[in-house]
């Protein structure tokens, strides 16, 4: 049904996807609860920073990222000479890349779940024995694990689909850095690429969907667990 | 001993005037200190300063000798170090753990060297056993609050605190977890520091009575002290005022339907109690139920006709119709309610020995001290 080709997008995106939200996910964790559970001088401007990725044309954002981690830029430079870690145009960029335009997914789920928490639960814990990583991991982070998981789904299926961010820092090599929306649009530029352009759109469509309904499903069975609906 | 000195005070908002808390009390270790007092006293603000959950501002807090907060010194344990259990009004059992879950969560934190009940002994206690694979979501009110109870319990406290437990309850549920809370206060010996505005829980479970009201101390002492002051209005203003009496069960006669309690100023009659002979009783003689004669009264129904001196004359505090009396039975003070008009008719005036009348039915409060 699909050439090799196609199917090399596909599995690019996934993987793409994928390592984007493990290396945010802890991340975006700490960064909503710093966001939600502590008053300091920067949370503004954490705030603004974190959310940035929404509001700005991800091909600016791509470009921000090839300015500082290009092999000449400040984090790149020494990414690539100290440790030979080159992230433009390779697999890995794309993936840094995704992490950055989802991650505000993430923090806005957890964030969210966390202001559900209730903090007299954590109140209890201290009383009881539990300094502050115990309290955290056994009991703010089990009750915000529906808020994590439908947050790391929804970022992994807007993952699957991000263009600009990836096409100006990671380019658009097929095998490495070409994602299936990016695939699509080499097909589309390609004269009798429309069969192409329209069964991977098609498949595009149907993991998005996916992916909103698995994260529903998810959220609800986690939420019946703890005992809360 | 605990002892406590607190201040800290909240600037007025938009929202709300300020508050400002300035108090300092002693509590019996073990024992039963109760805070009581209205809403908004800051009963509940000293709880959680003592438990750690609160930084005052200025203010001392020390179990023992050790101390746990010293502003001046500048100590201040953390709460997960003070070993202080909290058992919270509104439960806060982790919802995503089973009630064992819940209950094994202090106790697997707690040091090793520390003694307490173990974990069969406070199931068995708190009749938890058929609750254990419950999630908290399934249970009831006062299950909660069993559970609640036995999490704090199994942390091996110090100092186990009680934040209204009661409060969220109905009469029923209330009536079912008081008495688990006295066996606790037995059986285990742990200090008890009981959060309340309910005078059954005073009756019961006091042995120091703390009052509160507007952040400051009204007064703090033994409860039968206190419920004898007819200036303390939180107390001697309500219609159920009357002192707490320590008695002993003296004798049960199953034939009249009667139990003899003998008291420090002498004994009573009352109806037939399920107290074994030679258990301490804490009762209330409300102000309402006791009688005067100036002479030793005639075919009457009264069991109860006491020798007593009147100490004190005192208006009372919810009708200017009506005078609070103190009297002495021997070494025990008691407050009678009267009318203006009996007491002017009876020209009663302090120093004048009286009879007082207590009918034997009056007693239907307390339970075992």
């Amino acid at each position: 049904m699909l050439t090799p080709e196609e199917w090399q997008a596909v599995r690019l995106s996934l993987s793409v996807a994928l390592r984007s939200v493990a290396f945010s996910l802890p991340l975006a964790v700490a960064v909503a609860w710093l966001l939600s559970r502590r008053r300091f001088l920067g949370r503004p401007l954490l705030d603004a920073v974190v959310h940035l990725p929404l509001v700005i044309p991800p091909v600016v954002v791509g470009w921000g990222l090839l300015i500082l981690f290009g092999v000449q830029g400040p984090i790149g430079r020494p990414l690539h000479d100290w440790f030979g870690i080159r992230l433009v145009f390779t697999t890995a960029g794309a993936a840094l890349a995704t992490a950055v335009m989802t991650f505000p997914l993430i923090v806005r789920a957890v964030r969210l779940s966390l202001e559900g928490v209730d903090p007299g639960l954590e109140a209890a814990a201290r009383s009881l024995g539990a300094g502050p990583f115990d309290r955290f991991f056994t009991v703010t982070l089990p009750l915000i694990a529906p808020g994590i998981l439908s947050g790391a789904i929804i970022a992994f299926a807007a993952g699957l689909g991000e263009f600009g961010a990836i096409i100006t820092f990671a380019s658009n090599i097929p095998g490495e850095t070409q994602t299936l929306p990016l695939a699509i649009y080499a097909a589309t530029q390609t004269p009798g690429g429309e069969g192409t352009a329209a069964r991977l759109a098609a498949i595009s469509f149907t993991m998005a969907v996916a992916g909103l309904l698995l994260a529903e499903l998810v959220a609800r069975h986690l939420r019946r667990l703890l005992g809360r609906s | 001993m605990l002892e406590v000195t607190l201040r800290h005070a909240w600037p007025a908002t938009r929202d709300g005037e300020g508050f400002s808390l300035d108090v300092a009390f002693r509590g019996p270790t073990p024992g039963v200190t109760v805070l009581f007092g209205p809403s908004g006293c800051g009963k509940s603000t000293i709880l959680s300063a003592i438990a750690g959950l609160l930084r005052p501002q200025s203010g001392r807090v020390a179990l023992d000798g050790q101390v746990l907060t010293d502003t001046a010194a500048r100590i201040f344990i953390p709460a997960e170090r003070r070993r202080c259990g909290v058992v919270f009004q509104d439960a806060r059992l982790f919802p995503h753990l089973s009630v064992e879950g819940n209950l094994r969560y202090g106790l697997r934190r707690a040091p090793r060297e520390a003694e307490g009940p173990s974990f069969e002994e406070v199931v068995a206690l708190l009749g938890l056993g058929r609750l254990l694979a419950r999630r908290p979501a399934g249970l009831s009110g006062g299950e909660r609050q069993r559970v609640a109870l036995g999490r704090a319990l199994l942390s091996r406290p110090r100092l186990l605190l009680m934040d209204e437990p009661l409060a969220s309850l109905d009469v029923p549920r209330r009536a079912e977890i008081l008495p688990l809370i006295e066996r606790v206060r037995d059986a285990f010996r742990v200090p008890i520091l009981h959060v309340t505005h309910a005078l059954e829980e005073v009756d019961r479970l006091a042995d120091t009575l703390v009052l509160l009201e507007g952040g400051r101390v009204l007064a703090a002492g033994p409860p039968e002290a206190l419920t004898a002051e007819p200036g303390l209005t939180l107390l001697a203003g309500r219609r159920d005022a009357g002192v707490v009496l320590r008695c002993l069960v003296a004798a049960h006669d199953p034939g009249r339907g009667l139990t003899r309690l003998d008291f420090a100023g002498g004994s009573l009659l009352v109806t037939l109690r399920p107290e074994p002979v030679g258990s301490t009783l804490r009762l209330r003689l409300r102000a309402r139920d006791v009688s005067l004669a100036t002479a030793p009264p005639e075919g009457l129904a009264t069991h109860n006709v006491l020798p007593a001196v009147v100490e004190g004359v005192a208006p009372a505090p919810f009708s200017p119709h009506e005078v609070l009396l103190r009297l002495r039975l021997g070494p025990t003070p008691v407050l009678a309610r009267l009318t203006r008009d009996a007491v002017g008719t009876l020209g009663l005036a302090p120093g004048q020995p009286v009879w007082a009348l207590v009918k034997s039915i009056a007693f239907d409060h307390g339970g075992p001290a």
